[in-house]
């Protein structure tokens, strides 16, 4: 999976697509399985990235990694009472409203209103707080500036960050990474998570789970959700159903700005504990050593001995997610330390980085407090091409906290991925507006690793790229799998087209 | 009055282990969604940390410290045999008691006076609460009214349980015990009936099997075994 950055318009259409689909049930209405945040923000649950509170994700020990507050000694003796889950208030207290107040009530002199009530208790309540409360920066004094990821930046910079006329954001979508070293499956106690072999799906068995509720705390995105009402945990199935009839997944199929990309990767799953233990400024480059060419000779060889259906590894070499992830190197996952080896990548954001006070408004310049021009340094690439990228100078964006975000501190990983985003569209201003020489274009590219048949190529899956570019998804092969459930008739109607 | 023992005694011990036997089987065969601790956590938190807490390690230690006595009377037996023996474990099962006293209590509470709590909580888990207190107090009060019960819990108590299992019931020794004893007893045998029939089907799944699993789980739908061999 990817997500590319630069085009999510923050519509929370796939949230809606998600919910309308799985989490719209007594017990899951505070459910979103995809959700999308505004960066700076301290995200849903409050404060998910904060693993001193929510201790999620793993650690790295001398031998490779155990888990931070889960785990076989402390999932079986927290199993009472565990003190690291979050409570339903960190999330936000469903509510709907009395609408039918507002067509049944009698007449009287005043207009009748929707009250606010509780879906858990079904009393009048007053809203504190609910999904995408800090959206767009609302309440930045109890959000933004709450986030986590801020905490590498000076007082200065953070200052500098928040004034009115510096503000800026950008949105990060996020459902289940569909982690290759998923914390979720290896906190259960009961054993109900796991994951599929033939999609890297991580699914959650409704029948084995018993609310030991450790996956909410292990799973550092915070992406498995505790059920109150059926006491069973839930989280995003990829839609799987969907998949399996060749369909993308509700979120992705329908994103308005098309920033979602799915594919097959092929990787070694041997080498996923020794990764998982490497150090921190290892771990993106070796995660992305895991994934393998799907073009390699030896690769399709090992993998059709495995199993691996030929038209699953041609789907791999289709993937977009391949090529954005390895070929070009533009994609990032989120929170790579928290060591789940995450298989959803990112593709940084430039414009918020980049988007400036123009130039030529030399009145919002003058504005700009002391602090605020403190924070003009040349905190990112500059592309020192003439007028039409030097507002590169004043990046409204530190590198510093992107980097908190993609590249598990590593500013260099984001820098070099802002350099091609830069250098493509330099390049096609060259081809389609043309106040840029030709040669300045090329030497862009050069200086950011791209030749123009790449830069063609990046342009085409960033813009142009139809459905089927963006989503390849191999055939499920649900025959075989049929095969392996022995009676049919039990799952009649439970899969398929009826979705 | 006998008539009544016998009831309690006899005929009680035989329905509730036919019905929990059968009932847990089948509900797992059958209704293993079911099976799941409905933890309230999520909704309550901080009082949950008392109540729970203090129940669950209370009654655990409760439990198997019954167990051990019908099990091993003898052995228990000759441990006891120490007067400073039979006090530590005394002592220890009655702070157990109370622990659990207090652990009931504040589940109970918090039950009671949470409003999300009690969209959450069935009639069912009302009955097992009551009972689950009654049972407690009336543990409490057997410690302290009749000493030493460690000793004659394996003596008395004991052969009457093993005369159960062994198909061969022997009521004479619960005829004339206290009435606080029989009703602590008639209690087991009733919250073993309701085990298949409500939340508490959970004790039975604490999953110790955890402890020797690795720790990732990867299932393949297509036949692995087939295509590796």
């Amino acid at each position: 999976m990817v997500f590319h950055l630069d085009k999510c318009i923050g519509c929370h259409t796939c949230s809606i697509a998600c919910k309308n689909i799985w989490t719209d049930r007594k017990g899951a209405e505070y459910m979103w399985w995809n959700n999308v945040e505004t960066k700076p923000g301290t995200g849903y649950p409050n404060k998910w990235e904060n693993q001193e509170i929510y201790k999620g994700g793993w650690e790295k020990n001398k031998k490779s990694v155990s888990l931070k507050g889960t785990g076989k000694s402390k999932g079986l003796g927290n199993i009472f009472h565990n003190p690291y889950l979050p409570k339903i208030d960190d999330y936000y207290e469903p509510f709907t409203y009395r609408y039918a107040n507002l067509t049944n009530s009698p007449e009287g002199d005043d207009q009748p209103t929707a009250r606010p009530v509780s879906q858990i208790t079904g009393k009048n309540m007053d809203i504190k707080m609910g999904p995408n409360w800090d959206d767009d920066l609302s309440g930045s004094h109890d959000f933004a500036q709450q986030d986590i990821n801020l905490e590498s930046l000076s007082q200065a910079e953070k200052e500098a960050m928040f004034q009115l006329e510096q503000m800026a954001f950008f949105y990060l979508p996020r459902i289940c990474n569909h982690c290759l070293n998923p914390a979720c499956v290896a906190a259960c106690p009961s054993g109900a998570i796991y994951k599929r072999g033939e999609d890297g799906i991580v699914l959650i068995n409704q029948e084995k789970c018993r609310a030991w509720r450790m996956c909410v705390t292990a799973c550092p995105y915070k992406k498995a959700y505790f059920n109150w009402n059926t006491g069973k945990s839930e989280k995003c199935i990829l839609c799987y159903p969907r998949l399996e009839a060749g369909h993308a997944p509700a979120c992705m199929h329908s994103c308005v700005g098309r920033i979602r990309y799915l594919g097959v990767i092929l990787y070694d799953a041997d080498k996923i504990e020794e990764v998982a233990g490497s150090s921190e400024a290892n771990l993106i480059d070796r995660q992305k050593e895991m994934l393998l060419d799907p073009f390699d000779e030896e690769v399709i060889k090992q993998a059709r001995k495995n199993g691996i259906a030929d038209s699953t590894i041609e789907a791999a070499q289709k993937s977009p997610v391949y090529k954005w992830v390895k070929e070009w190197n533009m994609a990032l996952p989120l929170h790579a330390e928290y060591r789940t080896l995450p298989m959803l990548f990112y593709v940084p954001p430039l414009l918020p980085v980049m988007a400036s006070l123009s130039n030529q408004d030399n009145q919002q310049q003058e504005k700009i407090h002391e602090k605020g021009k403190q924070w003009n340094v040349e905190w990112i690439y500059d592309t020192s091409t003439d007028d039409l990228w030097s507002s590169i100078r004043q990046v409204r964006f530190p590198v510093k906290y992107l980097a908190s975000l993609f590249g598990a501190g590593d500013e260099r990983k984001i820098t070099q991925i802002i350099e091609k985003l830069m250098a493509v569209r330099i390049y096609r201003r060259w081809k389609t507006v043309g106040d840029i020489t030709e040669t300045k274009a090329d030497k862009t590219l050069e200086k950011a690793g791209l030749t123009r048949e790449l830069a063609d190529n990046i342009y085409r899956l960033t813009t142009l790229a139809p459905f089927e570019e963006r989503f390849v998804i191999p055939p499920a092969h649900r025959e075989e799998a049929v095969e392996m459930m022995k009676d049919t008739g039990v799952h009649k109607g439970s899969v398929g087209f009826k979705i | 009055m006998n008539f009544l023992n016998t009831f309690l005694f006899i005929v009680l011990p035989y329905i509730s282990l036919a019905v929990f036997l059968t009932g847990t089987l089948y509900r797992y065969k059958n209704a293993k969604y079911s099976y799941t601790s409905l933890s309230s956590q999520f909704l309550e938190n901080k009082k949950l940390f008392w109540g729970s807490q203090a129940f669950h390690w209370g009654i655990v230690f409760l439990f198997f410290g019954h167990l051990v006595g019908f099990l091993f009377p003898k052995t228990v037996i000759a441990f006891n045999n120490q007067p400073v023996r039979i006090m530590i474990i005394e002592g220890a099962a009655f702070i157990a008691g109370l622990l659990t006293l207090f652990g009931i209590l504040v589940l109970i509470i918090r039950r009671l006076t949470d409003a999300r709590l009690r969209k959450v909580t069935t009639k069912m888990d009302w009955t097992i609460e009551g009972i689950l207190l009654l049972e407690i107090v009336l543990g409490i009060f057997i410690a302290l009214s009749y000493r030493w019960g460690s000793s004659w819990f394996a003596s008395v108590l004991s052969p009457y349980l093993k005369s159960i299992f062994t198909l061969n019931p022997q009521i004479q020794a619960i005829n004339a015990a206290p009435l606080m004893l029989k009703l602590h007893i008639a209690g087991f045998f009733l919250l073993l009936i309701l085990i298949p029939f409500s939340r508490l089907g959970h004790l039975l799944l604490y999953p110790i099997r955890y402890a020797w699993r690795p720790y990732q789980r990867v299932i393949w739908y297509s036949n692995r075994k087939k295509i590796l061999k």
